[in-house]
């Protein structure tokens, strides 16, 4: 495999980067390599069906069912796969619970690695430059500008996604939900909460 | 340091935009994502291997690339390494000729199968590992990958030569320095190692913090 040369292929193919897309698109399925079905039903996917909605769901589980917690605790790669969470950029999965002494916070500072099957593709904030240089040493002021404050008595902990484990935060459950059902407690479920760079709250 | 992409912990790069946004912000956004998982299903490199092709794009390009511009440059520069396509071909933007590999092309009803199948990277492997939960240990330094010069690797320059301690053992998963470069999986025991916010940083925000990542056994020494 190459590595490190100075006269790289992208540079032959238009600056623009949609035109970019669109020449190796048409080069690849002329070639027979692409099937432009297959593009859309990629892109359906993680548009419509793989979302935070999933990430949602575990989390107003693990709130509303204490064995399911404990296990999701112990081992949450099959605790979620059995209820369908399983595949791409999700294979191995550690659900991490905030405390009134610990909240949890989730980056990639190396690239963008995230939860898909659970949360879906990651927002733009998740890839930028900012969240990946300075979640890990100034978590603080980056939540701060998620409009999150923490007591002074709860300690941050910062996971750096450096492997392919990827990871789930278990908000605490907000007061004022005693008694709701399992889909009304996941309209709380936040994706940021789930980063652990927000917190639950009411449905809108 | 190492490349480019390893910022943890770099100052200067402002607020994070906080602001909400759709799934794909553009439409090539979503293009860009799809062909790149498309062209990976054709089986010609591993993720870890277009994950080092992005970090070696050169660092003007990597700073001044939004992030499916960087994806999509780097499936570029692998799609002609690996001869999936030509110069000629990248220069032109039609195919000179049908490719060998069409068999191969991912089909839109193979989709959903694929996605739901990943590419799981723990392997089975007898040896204990080396390292229990609670002991302290010191990480490799400085960061590098030890085959490759300026291979990829997945110990960031702010966690090198730091004490730290194994908060859990994963098994034995592929090893990334290895496998980007074609010279096997070389599984390695794989550990979530938790440091001190104050070991990393001298001052940190606040006295008691932590950060955590995980590394693979050879990048670790008993301390």
């Amino acid at each position: 495999m190459p590595h490190d040369h100075h006269d790289h292929a992208h540079a032959i193919l238009p600056p623009d980067p949609a035109l970019r897309v669109k020449a190796i698109e048409t080069i690849l399925t002329q070639k027979g390599l692409i099937d432009p079905a297959a593009l859309d039903e990629i892109i359906d996917t993680y548009e419509n069906r793989i979302g935070p909605k999933n990430g949602a769901l575990v989390v107003a589980r693990a709130w509303s069912d204490p064995g399911f917690r404990r296990a999701l605790l112990e081992d949450a790669t099959s605790v979620v796969a059995e209820l369908g969470f399983y595949g791409r950029q999700g294979e191995h999965i550690t659900a991490v619970e905030n405390t009134p002494g610990q909240h949890n916070m989730v980056v990639c500072t190396l690239c963008s690695c995230y939860p898909w099957p659970l949360l879906g593709i990651p927002p733009g904030w998740y890839k930028s430059d900012a969240y990946r240089a300075r979640a890990v040493r100034e978590p603080r002021k980056v939540l701060a500008e998620f409009g999150v404050t923490l007591p002074e008595g709860t300690k941050v902990r910062v996971w750096d996604s450096t492997a392919e484990m990827r990871y789930l935060v278990i908000p605490m459950r907000p007061e004022g939900t005693e008694g709701l059902s399992e889909d009304a407690l996941a309209q709380w479920v936040t994706r940021d909460s789930m980063v652990g760079t927000g917190l639950p709250r009411p449905p809108a | 340091m190492t490349r480019v992409h390893d910022m943890g912990g770099r100052f200067g790069d402002g607020p994070v935009d906080t602001a909400p946004e759709p799934v794909f912000k553009e439409d090539w956004h979503a293009r860009a994502l799809a062909v790149t998982l498309a062209a990976g299903a054709l089986g010609q490199w591993s993720l870890d291997t277009s994950r080092h092709a992005r970090e070696r794009l050169s660092p003007a390009d990597y700073a001044r690339f939004s992030y499916f511009e960087k994806w999509i440059s780097a499936l570029a520069d692998l799609l002609e390494e690996t001869g999936v396509v030509t110069r000629a071909e990248l220069a032109s933007g039609r195919a000179d000729r049908p490719s060998p590999l069409a068999g191969r092309a991912l089909k839109a009803d193979k989709v959903a199968g694929v996605l739901a199948k990943g590419g799981p990277a723990d392997r089975p492997v007898n040896a204990a590992p080396r390292f229990q939960p609670g002991d302290t240990v010191r990480t490799r330094r400085p960061a590098r990958n030890s085959f490759v010069d300026g291979g990829h690797t997945r110990l960031p320059a702010y966690a090198a030569g730091a004490v730290g301690r194994v908060l859990s053992c994963h098994g034995a998963h592929v090893l990334p320095d290895a496998n980007a470069h074609g010279l096997g999986e070389a599984p390695e025991p794989l550990y979530t190692i938790v440091f001190d916010a104050a070991e990393l940083w001298g001052a940190p925000e606040r006295a008691g913090d932590e950060v955590t990542c995980d590394l693979w056994e050879s990048y670790l020494r008993p301390a």
